[in-house]
């Protein structure tokens, strides 16, 4: 396959951090793709278990660069380029898993990874309860996922649904720099097979990433109230949380105080968190980038009517990808959820009654 | 340049043709008397093991059994050629080479029974669970092999697949994968001629299928897959390569799936009974049954211990299918992950009240039926 896809020049983006030099102190600015360089390379550090391998991760530095240095830091055993092929990579990680590692591997595009699908959802979901929980499988497939980059086709697919549909799977997907770095480091620590959506339009963004803190395992599970509002609750999660921080900044100068959630582990679902949001402001939107039907906002929407009914002033609206396949890169902007969509639909909550 | 060391041979290799006659083979030495007894003793436990599932399907006590009848020497010789730290990577079919590495005959079959979807420890046994997607275990076998080399551990994995799953692109990237990083992993293929009602000639159009190798750089041989003497030869020269560093190679086993695929199948529509029967002539038991009475290695009293011995094995795997296990609901939740999830915990106490209202209802009406249980809601 191809590679076809308009990353964005390395001259654009001088910050992005050296892997192998000292230590970073203790908030350093990261981009996300820098952030996930770094967990990477603390954890290769760390446990001896640890391998990343795939596809031009190895002196190339992976085609986003997330896997910069690593060989050069950690050795060719530890860090690797396979063959091209997909269930291949999946397959032997679980192999690997099976025999004492830790893999982490690299899928290099959403739609790419759709080859290892019978290996993910048949095998490395399933291991566990197979055998009555004697074998299981710490294993991270990241895989760069969504829109807003310009991509050609096949690289720009929101793909999580199929993930979070397939019990067995813990599927993650943050959306700063930080969360990329504790969730990552969160993920490769969790016993069972975690899917990590890295939203690579997000992977040149950049903030302070604190490095210093333990990996503590219950961030998995755990969304988090990114923006407080007293008026409506939009969840989101991934790329998507962006356009729903800039939606509530513009929604402010209306008038309306907007409060967001960033979902951040999409199975397992943190239920407790979002309805006691969505409680609190009695209207909610949810918004992300794949086609909206039979999917994750779906789902969100779904369980916040189960069960936020009686608070609800409102039904639960989605802002979604259309039922499209993804956009050519010309009609990119049509197609992906933007502030004016979101504010529409925060617009129908009912707030005549 | 190609090397011919990866092509395999124009005939299989053949140690004991089907008169149970010792034929010399230039590259393999014939097992010792005492392996091929004790490989004959399994030979009769399988088939044994074998009919008595079939039975059992019969009686309605498992679900359904692949039955490897005819492919026992395949099934044995796999087993015997690993050490104990040695693993295997088993397929539906091969119940009897899981059997013949120590797994509990009731264990093995729980998946059949429809009691759970694998029923032994792998790690205790070395053994992975039987896979039911064609090919997949093949890449769990190649990514398990390559984390023992990484730890510099003697571990050698032997894979086993059909002649169909020779065509999914699992095989293709397990067999490249191996090659390319030289993993110690022997791949199988127990090649009977059928997957479920598709002859061999649908599945290639290679020379063989131990031709395949040669595409990937690893060597190819092509063995009688009703001869367990041969079997054991060639696989335990690949099994070594495997452990003194020299890397994957690929085995093809001819043999023949003498029963249908399960009893679910009638294989009466996609093939001649005479084309079976040639097969009778070829079994793998009755040709090493003669070769060792020939050699004085076994006789009318040794025969009568095996015998015991397979149907001991036989009663207890029917005694353990005619139990009824008390099986848990509460596994369905319990492991899908490490820990439970919020939502599973709440769906597995949704279960648990439907299960609590039908048990007090059956013990009020003194009724356990569905009606009774609608009764009571």
């Amino acid at each position: 396959m191809t590679m076809l896809e308009t990353r964005k020049s390395e001259t654009a983006h001088p910050a992005r951090p050296a892997p192998s030099g000292p230590p970073a102190p203790e908030a350093s600015v990261l981009t996300m793709a820098g952030a996930i360089n770094r967990a990477l390379a603390d954890e290769l550090a760390a446990d001896d278990s640890v391998l990343v391998f795939g596809e031009d991760v190895g002196a190339l530095g992976g085609v986003f660069r997330v896997t910069d240095g690593l060989t050069a830091r950690f050795g060719e055993s530890r860090c690797f380029d396979t063959p091209l092929a997909e269930s291949g990579i999946v397959g032997t990680a679980i192999g690997m898993a099976m025999n004492g590692m830790r893999p982490v591997v690299e899928m290099q595009f959403d739609a790419f990874a759709y080859p290892a699908f019978e290996q993910v959802v048949s095998h490395a979901a399933k291991m566990s309860n197979r055998t009555r929980g004697a074998v299981h499988l710490p294993m991270v497939i990241r895989i760069p996922f969504g829109g807003g980059i310009g991509g050609v086709e096949h690289h720009c697919d929101s793909s999580e649904a199929y993930y979070v549909h397939t019990p067995g799977l813990t599927v993650v997907c943050p959306a700063t720099p930080q969360d990329a770095y504790t969730l990552l480091r969160a993920a490769i620590h969790h016993p069972d097979p975690v899917v990590f959506l890295e939203p690579k339009k997000l992977y040149w963004s950049k903030a302070p990433v604190d490095t210093t803190a333990p990996v503590d395992a219950a961030e998995i599970g755990r969304a988090r109230v990114v923006r407080e509002g007293t008026d409506a609750t939009i969840v989101t999660y991934g790329a998507s949380v962006g356009v729903a921080l800039d939606a509530a900044a513009v929604a402010e100068t209306e008038g309306r105080s907007i409060q967001v959630v960033d979902v951040r582990t999409l199975t397992p679902c943190d239920d407790a968190t979002i309805f006691e949001a969505v409680r609190a402001t009695g209207r909610a939107v949810v918004v992300a980038e794949a086609p909206g039907f039979a999917s994750v906002a779906s789902e969100l929407a779904a369980r916040i009517g189960e069960h936020c009914f009686t608070h609800l002033e409102a039904p639960v609206r989605r802002v979604t990808g259309f039922d499209t396949p993804f956009a050519p890169p010309k009609l990119e902007r049509h197609y992906l959820p933007d502030v004016d969509r979101v504010l529409d639909a925060v617009d129908s909550l009912h707030w005549e009654d | 340049m190609i090397s011919d060391d990866l092509l395999p041979r124009e005939t299989p290799v053949q140690l004991i043709d089907e008169h149970g006659t010792a034929v010399s083979d230039p590259r393999y030495a014939p097992p010792s008397t005492e392996r091929l007894v004790e490989a004959y003793r399994a030979l009769v436990q399988g088939r044994r093991v074998n009919d008595q599932c079939s039975a059992l399907v019969r009686q309605g006590r498992l679900a359904v059994y692949p039955s490897s009848h005819g492919q026992e020497a395949c099934q044995v010789a796999a087993a015997l050629a690993l050490g104990d730290d040695d693993w295997l990577f088993p397929t539906y079919r091969d119940s009897v080479a899981v059997i013949a590495r120590s797994v509990d005959p009731a264990q093995s079959l729980v998946l059949l029974r429809g009691d759970w979807h694998s029923g032994y420890d792998p790690k205790e046994f070395h053994v992975a669970p039987q896979a039911t997607p064609l090919a997949t275990q093949l890449l769990h076998a190649v990514g398990f092999a390559h984390a023992a080399t990484l730890r510099g551990e003697p571990t050698v994995v032997l894979a086993m697949c059909g002649d169909g799953a020779t065509s999914e692109g699992d095989f293709h990237e397990a067999m490249n994968f191996a090659a390319v990083f030289h993993v110690p992993v022997v791949f199988f293929v127990q090649n009977n001629e059928f997957a479920i009602s598709v002859p061999l000639s649908r599945q290639t159009a290679a020379p063989s299928l131990a031709h395949k190798a040669i595409g990937y750089g690893m060597p190819g041989e092509r063995v009688d897959g009703n001869d367990v003497a041969a079997l054991l030869a060639v696989l335990d020269t690949a099994v070594e390569r495997a452990r003194s560093g020299g890397g994957p190679s690929l085995v093809e086993a001819h043999t023949y799936r003498m029963q249908a695929h399960t009893n679910a199948d009638d294989d009466t529509r996609y093939r001649a009974r005479e084309a079976v029967q040639a097969w009778v002539e070829r079994d793998p038991l009755t040709r090493m049954q003669a070769h060792l009475r020939g050699a004085g290695a076994i006789d009318d009293e040794a025969e009568a211990v095996f015998a015991a011995e397979a149907e001991q094995v036989a009663t207890a795997l029917r005694e353990a299918m005619n139990a009824e296990p008390e099986l848990d609901p509460e596994d369905l939740f319990r492991f899908v992950y490490a820990e439970r999830t919020p939502q599973l915990e709440s769906q597995w106490r949704m279960l648990r009240d439907e299960l609590d209202r039908a048990a007090m209802a059956g013990t009020t009406a003194g009724a356990t039926s569905p009606g009774a249980t609608e009764g009571a809601r």
